[in-house]
């Protein structure tokens, strides 16, 4: 089981450099929208063709520019779930499921197999309902009932989630995951949400611009994700120049500070990123004074806006985000942040 | 009583019509998918006989198809004649005709959710498939929308009509070139008779079309 994606493709502009090898399970790719995340997908399935490179799925080469090889999508073998679903408007539920069984010539296998994943997908009593009489989840469930029975090599996700409720999502999320770890076939999923891809991914790769970087495990990347854009999409609100002052040491001029590391600081560093939740008013290292600004409140949560005491009065504040029973009752004069919750940011082409 | 005119255009516009249905189909589909100047040109084209008057229409067709031009007179080797026969009322009824049905045909087209096709095509069904099961479909609006423009402008044809296969009573008469011939040797009502004929032709395809309509948006897709 692996895949295999070297490709560029340039859209006047836009250009699209994609490096990517996938060994097996759920690989999450993350990146904001517009970055060339649905067009890596869709190179993938054969519905856009990239300028050059190469796309092996098991062994099988589904797209080489130097060969003049490019599969069509028909016979790629690979499942793509749309990010609306698209489901056939004008064909039932069953009928929509029986489009991916168009491979399978056994009339009696074929009704076998829809009856097995309609029951499995809970949508026997559904069978006959319209895609427009369902639910946003029952349509998900379609969908992926449809690209399941056809039986693909490599499933692709593309923002499977986004056009869902958010109460919903959750939800949902916990039965896709299920669903697709018993199922046991690569899957690629693309999201701009960080809870999706850490929820469903042992593997990533962030993607910006165009540009795939950074592959790893969900968890190594965002414990530290080592590059500025990184640290972006992982989430980090706090992101600022720094520079090398000592093995264990930074110094972050915005801020008039020097902060302790938990890790050996590179030549190279050019920014260190501290994530919100990470300040703490009883912390013993890294204590620095802190000058209230502004609050604003969430639900279950505060994120109060503060700046260092050697930091300029219009200068961007610094983000602290704490759950409400947390809270202390006023505004602490301190604070600190342990060294290992410093994440070292270096350029990208110098990690 | 001539039932004549009323056969001759009814078969004029149905014959007409079921050419323009494929050729507009097909045009709209393959231009929808061109570079954007050559798609711009192609549909300059494609669109002049609905914004030329039909006399012009009529007189280039004359310039082709006419007895004393080459393309006329080898066709009538094979004795096919379009000037002053009934099907040369196909002809220019089809031409006059086309630019509605691959006009609407196109902006039914154009905002077709193409995902739906990306998704056949990854389920592994072929493009035709795709195209009469799903994008038909999805576009059955626009399309019946064009089909019955195009009906309704073949069956109301008069100018290029009038130019390229004239008025023979028995032979080459549609209504319309009765109506103007009855209208001008003063039978006022002859001719107020086929006015009545033609607009209750036209009343009734456009009340089988709101039915059909009707009828889909019960049924059928968002």
């Amino acid at each position: 089981m692996s895949l295999s994606v070297h490709i560029k493709k340039d859209f006047g502009g836009f250009l699209l450099s994609v490096d990517l090898e996938h060994e097996s399970g759920i690989m999450g790719l993350l990146g904001a929208s517009g970055c060339g995340k649905s067009l890596t997908l869709k190179s993938i399935a054969g519905i856009v063709t990239p300028d050059e490179g190469r796309i092996v799925l098991n062994g099988r080469v589904l797209f080489d520019s130097e060969q003049h090889m490019n599969l069509s999508p028909q016979v790629r073998n690979v499942g793509y779930l749309f990010q609306n679903y698209a489901l056939f408007p004008n064909m039932t539920v069953e009928k929509n499921i029986l489009c991916g069984l168009n491979r399978e010539k056994d009339r009696n296998i074929r009704r076998e197999k829809l009856e097995n994943v309609l029951e499995m997908m809970e949508l026997t009593s559904l069978r006959r309902s319209l895609p427009h009489q369902l639910s946003g989840g029952q349509q998900q469930r379609a969908a992926l009932a449809r690209i399941l029975v056809s039986g693909p090599e490599l499933l692709l996700l593309d923002e499977p989630f986004s056009a869902l409720d958010s109460y919903l999502r959750d939800s949902l999320q916990i039965q896709v995951k299920e669903l697709l770890e018993n199922y046991g076939k690569d899957v690629l999923l693309v999201s701009h949400s960080r809870d999706e891809i850490y929820h469903l991914c042992s593997r990533m790769a962030l993607i910006d611009s165009g540009k795939v970087f950074g592959t790893g495990g969900t968890k190594e990347i965002f414990a530290d994700p080592g590059t500025r854009a990184g640290a972006v999409l992982t989430g980090c609100k706090n992101i600022v120049r720094a520079r090398k002052s000592g093995e264990y040491e930074v110094e972050v001029p915005e801020w008039g500070i020097c902060l302790k590391t938990g890790k050996p600081v590179g030549d190279h560093v050019c920014a260190i990123g501290i994530r919100a939740h990470y300040f703490n008013s009883r912390a013993r290292e890294n204590v620095f004074p802190v000058v209230y600004a502004d609050r604003m409140e969430e639900p279950f949560e505060t994120t109060i806006l503060f700046r260092y005491a050697g930091q300029e009065k219009d200068s961007t504040p610094v983000w602290w985000r704490i759950p409400k029973d947390r809270m202390p009752d006023k505004m602490p004069e301190q604070l600190g942040i342990a060294p290992q919750n410093v994440l070292l940011l270096y350029p990208e082409d110098n990690r | 009583m001539d039932w004549y005119p009323l056969i001759n255009s009814l078969r004029i516009a149905a014959i007409s019509c079921v050419m323009v249905f494929f050729a507009g189909i097909f045009a709209a589909y393959y231009v929808a998918r061109l570079p954007r100047a050559i798609k711009g040109i192609l549909d300059v084209f494609l669109t002049l006989p609905m914004v030329l008057p039909p006399t012009v229409c009529g007189y280039f067709l004359l310039l082709i198809f006419g007895l004393k031009r080459p393309l006329g007179m080898l066709l009538s080797q094979w004795g096919i004649q379009f000037a002053m026969t009934w099907y040369g009322g196909i002809l220019t009824s089809a031409v006059v005709a086309f630019p509605l049905m691959y006009r609407t045909a196109r902006g039914a087209f154009e905002s077709f959710d193409v995902t739906l096709a990306y998704a056949g095509q990854t389920l592994g069904l072929s493009n035709t498939y795709i195209f009469w099961n799903i994008r038909m479909p999805a576009c059955r609006q626009g399309i019946l929308a064009g089909t019955v423009l195009a009906f309704a402008r073949a069956l109301g044809e008069y100018g290029a009509t009038s130019m390229l296969i004239g008025y023979i009573p028995g032979k080459t008469a549609t209504i319309s070139t009765t109506v103007y011939q009855l209208w001008r040797t003063n039978d006022e009502a002859g001719a107020l008779f086929w006015v009545l004929v033609n607009m209750a032709i036209s009343t009734v395809v456009l009340l089988i079309v709101n039915m059909l309509e009707c009828r889909n948006g019960k049924a059928g897709a968002s």
